[in-house]
């Protein structure tokens, strides 16, 4: 771990939903595309081994919140984010801290899926070797564990040495999964993981998040409501970069506090 | 009955007349192209592959009036344009990689980028007379190496243009799923966007190879010519464009006849690049 890294316990109160102490924290978050401002100080927890969705119109700010997480916008210039972001206490928008390492721990998986041009095994093995030295042993039984986790295992255990860009849009995406999975992560953020899929690959991802979230924390992007209202435990609705609502998916949409979420989530709006 | 109606409405029918018209003149301009070019080919093979026999691999450029064969210049041919490709793809590689992954729009990168377009299309001639300048006339002698740099010169821009056109082809999304797995930066360019890349950027060096084996100017002011085979590097050496520039305009037959040969040599081995590059490399884009 890195010592520089500040400890401090977020000092206000979020909405306090979550049952337990928050894996993630946002506390004033502001986060500026150059001169825009994309996130306007979102306050936010995340509570661990639950999945939490953010759901709002397209350039509400959704995506962007998920990107600010493992830091992801970092790789383009004139991206920054100010305000504070705990995991398990530490904050990781403190200058000092290592990305690298925060992204082995936060993982991720995107709208399209994004096979490397290597094997299966390969796709799988390329994040575990950089943080861990297996044998190759331990390696096949790694990658059959990822895959497993990802309900590909049945599906790629032949074909191990093919190239994960032969597979099936839904096969690809689960490889993504398992491929996160792999290097053993504690919170995956999944931005709109299925909307690039068929109704019966988006049902299967949708079961392997329900499993996934019983050994991590899971916070989802994704234009589809009804999804939201299937998966996840904590909804929040986001507008014109704020975060308008958040709370229990169940209470948010049955019976909104907000105005403005219940005209989204009814359909009268966005 | 709907068809018909359509069939015969004016619109359409101009639409279908516009059409022909369009097809008709891009046909007639593919055409006027493709005569010039099969007419060479077809002159080049006439002349050419009479020359072409043993004698022209194994003997050296002979005297006018005597056999002989190209092999010191094929020889020489291919040590200048292997050395230069050694060193213009490791530079060019690299240097399309700063581009494409670190420098983006930063100013050294624009920088770069309009030098490199400048050098790309820069008349060979004038890198030739570069090279003379600051290195044959300085050492007082034509080499190899000499001509070696001129074309290393040529090349370096062609692979540096390829790589970061290719790199830049590979989607934002890739990158970021790389990086989102904690890799660091140069983990992510060599395993994984250079990879994606790799039968393109190969291509590429593939075709800085066929333009180096063609160019004349530049070897005219640098490595000049040997009528004796040699592997000196450091010292003059014969090589296929020169050969065939000189032969060429030589009043003797046999000399004309080798220079078809050469000349035929050089299109079969840039054709049979260009191919390579086009089917065999560009399969092995992905693994």
């Amino acid at each position: 771990m890195d010592t520089a890294l500040a400890h401090a316990t977020p000092a206000d109160a979020a909405p306090s939903v979550a049952p337990s102490e928050p894996k993630m924290s946002i506390r004033h978050l502001d986060f500026y595309y150059g001169r825009f401002q994309g996130l306007k100080n979102i306050n936010l927890d995340i509570a661990p081994r639950h999945v939490t969705a953010f759901i709002g119109p397209s350039g509400c700010g959704k995506s962007t919140l998920l990107r600010t997480l493992n830091r992801m916008y970092s790789l383009y210039p004139g991206h920054r984010a100010t305000g504070d972001i705990f995991l398990d206490g530490e904050n990781i928008l403190a200058p000092g801290v290592d990305i690298n390492t925060l992204r082995a721990k936060v993982g991720m998986v995107f709208q399209k899926p994004t096979p490397f041009p290597m094997s299966i095994h390969d796709n799988i093995a390329f994040g575990v070797r950089l943080y861990e030295d297996l044998s190759a042993r331990e390696m096949d039984e790694r990658v059959e564990w990822a895959l497993t986790k990802a309900a590909m295992w049945d599906e790629a255990k032949d074909k191990l040495k093919q190239s994960g860009m032969a597979l099936s849009g839904g096969q690809q995406q689960r490889l993504c999964i398992a491929r996160a999975v792999a290097v053993k992560p504690e919170v995956l953020l999944l931005d709109e993981p299925t909307s690039a899929l068929d109704p019966i690959s988006t049902a299967k991802i949708e079961e392997l998040i329900t499993e996934l979230k019983e050994d991590y924390t899971i916070a989802i992007v994704t234009h589809n409501m009804q999804q939201a209202a299937r998966i996840s435990d904590f909804t929040a609705y986001m507008y014109l970069g704020e975060l308008i609502e958040f709370g229990r998916t169940d209470q948010l949409f049955l019976k909104p506090r907000r105005k403005e979420t219940e005209d989204y989530i009814t359909g009268r709006f966005g | 009955m709907i068809m018909t109606a359509r069939a015969t409405s004016l619109i359409y029918r101009r639409r279908l007349r516009v059409n022909r018209f369009n097809l008709f003149m891009s046909l007639a301009a593919m055409t006027f192209g493709m005569t010039f070019l099969i007419w060479i080919l077809v002159v080049l093979f006439a002349k050419g592959v009479g020359a072409i026999s043993p004698s022209l691999f194994l003997s050296t450029t002979p005297p006018p009036g005597s056999a002989g064969g190209l092999a010191n210049a094929i020889v020489g041919s291919a040590l200048i344009v292997g050395v230069a490709t050694l060193v213009a793809t490791p530079i060019g590689i690299l240097a399309g990689i700063y581009l494409a992954e670190y420098g983006r729009n930063g100013w050294v990168a624009r920088l770069t980028r309009f030098i490199n377009d400048i050098l790309l299309s820069a008349p060979s001639i004038v890198l030739g007379l570069f090279v003379y300048t600051v290195y044959v006339m300085n050492v007082g002698h034509f080499s190899g190496w000499a001509g070696s740099a001129a074309l290393g010169l040529i090349a370096i821009p062609v692979v540096v243009r390829t790589t970061e056109n290719m790199l830049q082809l590979v989607p934002a999304s890739l990158r970021e799923a790389a990086v989102a797995l904690g890799a660091p930066m140069y983990k992510v360019i060599l395993s994984v966007t250079l990879r994606a890349v790799r039968g393109g950027v190969i291509t590429g060096i593939l075709l800085a190879v066929a333009r180096m084996s063609g160019e004349t100017a530049p070897l005219l002011f640098t490595a000049l010519n040997n009528q004796f085979g040699s592997l000196d590097m450091n010292a003059p050496m014969a090589n296929l464009p020169v050969v065939i520039f000189q032969f060429a305009l030589s009043p003797y037959d046999d000399w004309k006849d080798l220079a078809w040969g050469g000349a035929f040599l050089i299109t079969l081995t840039v054709l049979v690049l260009n191919i390579l590059a086009r089917t065999v490399f560009r399969q092995s884009t992905v693994r």
